[in-house]
């Protein structure tokens, strides 16, 4: 089995869905000749024809709504919107029409769509690159969102997001795109989409990520295990719906917890997280919550953008405040 | 050495010879069969040769006249929520309607009732709809026509994609979609027309241009001459219709879908009518019209017109009329007695469509919900 990247997982996945249903349909911008920006959608054009794979016009806003067209009529799209800056025009599409279809027609008219969009920062990218939206989406009832953090739960996750009869914004960390391989079996199974997946067991402290801050923070419960700290890390994977359970149960052993995330602090789904532990788990904190996120600024170009994002010092830094909270 | 008057003209000469070439040109026709009065300008087409399609054609009409002065009324009443009356429009919801197949779909706006009634929507899902009710759109009828629009002209790319699917699935299939003037002000309306045209989808967009977004009079939406000429930069075909005659409507959109189905790509259809009624039971048009604005608009009623052709025809008698308004009546009153009768749907529905399955957490919020409501 070759290792592959994450966005090669993310390629594997979509040609494992295309091949194994015809309604499955890859479109966006220089998704078909060019492969996508970052190669997600290398090769599909050629193994699968333009009537499958589709380069759109320009029109972020017009790729959200015909996928809505599409889905209602029974096909499955998976529109790529290139970067999550211009994912902003498709909100109108992903709030008004592709979240609540089901709704309004009592079921009569579903969407079984995913727009899928490289998120976050760290890749020097110019303006408006390395947005980290997910919250904004969390909130939108009917949607599903997913941010997987490796090749495998990439690949996974993204087959259940095409396969789930309800539309799904699939954010695929750009920092993460080739920063591991992993070894990935093509067969098939998905992963589920209610469920957070511990990274890492642990008993004193639980640190509670996704997408491409996993990294920084299993660096972090690294470095904590060689000082003696046992660390436990969750990826949420799949914020809507929020697997609480899984979340609370860490929580409950661990007494202790420290939220990361990328995208600004104020709104961001760590204080939802931050608001479940406290309304079902406050009884077993031993300590306050800490959340380590984006500072509430535009997100700097590349030149300060390491200033921005979460590091691995500052995780430690809220880490052994928690610690040593009595 | 020339002289001074011969430099100049020499070089008004030069300046004449470089006339910029003329890249591209258009035209926007006009069509129309009843004049205002009921008589035929030209002659009609075939569906309107025979009385039969004519007759059916103003029933439609009429049902959707009578439907909407029942749901203002009951609205008026306390038992119907906020409506747009479509007074006046009835030619352009009809008119595309059966012009329509019923393996078509249709993408409406939210002042196409005649149309929504023609294709199969019940009087009943109406009334249930417009009273607050999320089974009104749970179409018996025509399952895969999408319910009606309120975030003006966001329809517009759901059509890209009906289409598109016709056209992957190689179905001899149109999608209709329908929005108002204010629509054409909107990206949304824009990008689909681009995306219909590149893709050549089988796709007709219809404007039911009544001149009022609201309170916005169509002089302040566009300075186009016509919003027909918005196909032209889509590079697909535009045409203007009298809106308030429904042979014009019906032939029109007929010719669309014969040629969207046959290969020949979308059109856009400008039908020109008039909003006559309130923009809803929620405004009052006086603040930013006059009646003495309105009024001229009711000597093009759309009903009225073809009624008069029908009659100047010998096709239709005083008698005639009488079955028709009470069956008509008739008809809507026992819609609104089965409406009023529909319990609510319970609570729990809230939770039951949000997804498929109802997420774990949902469900808690659902059993949360239930309980609070036993108390």
């Amino acid at each position: 089995m070759p290792e592959i990247s994450l966005v090669q997982a993310v390629n594997l996945a979509l040609a494992r869905a295309m091949a194994e249903d015809g309604a499955v349909l890859v479109l966006g911008e220089d998704v078909a000749a060019e492969g996508g920006v970052f190669r997600a959608t290398d090769g599909l054009l050629q193994r699968f024809g333009p009537d499958r794979v589709l380069d759109t016009p320009l029109a972020e806003n017009a790729i959200a709504g015909l996928s809505v067209g599409l889905a209602a009529q029974g096909f499955r799209p998976v529109a790529e919107i290139q970067f999550t800056g211009f994912i902003y025009p498709a909100i109108d599409q992903l709030v008004n029409h592709a979240s609540r279809l089901r709704t309004r027609t009592r079921g009569r008219l579903t969407c079984p769509m995913v727009v899928r969009s490289p998120a976050g920062g760290g890749i020097r990218a110019i303006e408006h690159h390395s947005e980290s939206p997910e919250a904004m989406f969390a909130h939108i009832p009917g949607l599903r969102v997913v941010m997987p953090s490796s090749p495998g739960r990439a690949y996974g996750l993204l087959l259940a997001a095409i396969r789930d009869p309800d539309p799904v914004v699939f954010l695929e960390p750009t920092r993460l795109y080739r920063a591991a391989r992993e070894e990935i079996e093509d067969d098939g199974a998905a992963l589920p989409l209610d469920r957070c997946f511990v990274l890492r067991e642990g008993t004193d402290i639980t640190l509670v990520t996704w997408g491409a801050m996993t990294r920084e923070t299993l660096g972090a419960a690294d470095t904590l295990a060689a000082e003696g700290v046992s660390a436990e890390v969750i990826d949420i994977a799949t914020l809507k719906p929020l697997d609480a359970d899984s979340l609370l149960e860490s929580v409950a052993k661990t007494g202790r917890c420290v939220i990361i995330h990328e995208a600004p602090l104020t709104g961001g789904f760590g204080a939802e997280i931050a608001a479940r532990v406290a309304e079902r788990g406050l009884v077993s904190l031993l300590a306050p919550i800490e959340r380590v996120a984006g500072w509430d600024t535009v997100m700097p170009l590349p030149r300060l953008e390491q200033h921005y994002l979460p590091s691995e010092a500052r995780i430690l830094e809220a880490a052994r405040r928690v610690l040593a909270y009595q | 050495m020339p002289s001074a008057e011969k430099i100049v003209e020499l070089a008004l000469l030069a300046e004449a010879a470089h006339e910029p070439d003329v890249v591209a040109r258009f035209e926007i026709h006009y069509s129309r069969f009843l004049d205002p009065k009921g008589n035929a300008l030209r002659p009609l087409p075939d569906f309107a040769v025979e009385p039969a399609e004519l007759v059916a054609l103003y029933r439609g009409m009429v049902l959707a006249r009578t439907f909407d002065a029942k749901a203002v009324a009951l609205q008026r009443t306390g038992r119907l929520g906020t409506f747009p009356s479509a007074l006046g429009q009835e030619a352009v919801a009809v008119g595309i309607a059966a012009a329509m197949r019923k393996e078509d779909v249709f993408l409406p706006a939210f002042r196409e009732h005649g149309a929504q009634l023609w294709r199969g929507v019940s009087l009943v899902e109406l009334f249930l709809f417009w009273g607050g009710d999320e089974r009104g759109s749970d179409f018996a009828g025509p399952r895969e026509d999408f319910p009606i629009c309120v975030p003006v002209g966001t329809h517009a790319p759901h059509a890209v994609g009906v289409a598109l699917a016709f056209k992957l699935r190689r179905e001899k299939r149109v999608a209709v979609c329908a929005f108002g003037d204010g629509a054409t002000s909107k990206g949304d309306v824009a990008e689909a027309l681009n995306i219909a045209g590149v893709w050549r989808l089988p796709l007709v967009f219809v404007i039911n241009n009544n001149r009022w977004a609201i309170s916005i009079p169509l002089a302040q939406q566009t300075a186009a001459e016509t919003l027909a000429q918005k196909a032209v930069a889509a590079g697909i075909e535009g045409e203007q219709v009298d809106g308030n005659d429904v042979v014009a409507v019906r032939e029109a959109v007929g010719r669309a879908v014969v040629k969207a189905q046959g290969g020949g790509g979308p059109t856009l259809i400008e039908a020109l009518t008039y909003r006559l009624s309130d923009h809803t039971t929620a405004d009052d048009a006086r603040r930013y019209r006059s009646d003495a604005d309105v009024s001229p608009h009711w000597a093009e009623d759309p009903i009225t017109r073809l009624r008069n052709h029908l009659v100047g025809r010998g096709i239709w008698a005083k008698a005639d009329e009488e079955a028709l308004l009470s069956e008509v009546a008739a008809a809507v009153d026992k819609a609104v007695e089965t409406y009023l009768a529909i319990p609510p749907q319970s609570a729990e529905t809230i939770f039951d469509f949000t997804y498929e399955t109802v997420p774990k957490d949902l469900a808690e919020q659902r059993r949360a919900a239930l309980a609070s409501e036993r108390e």
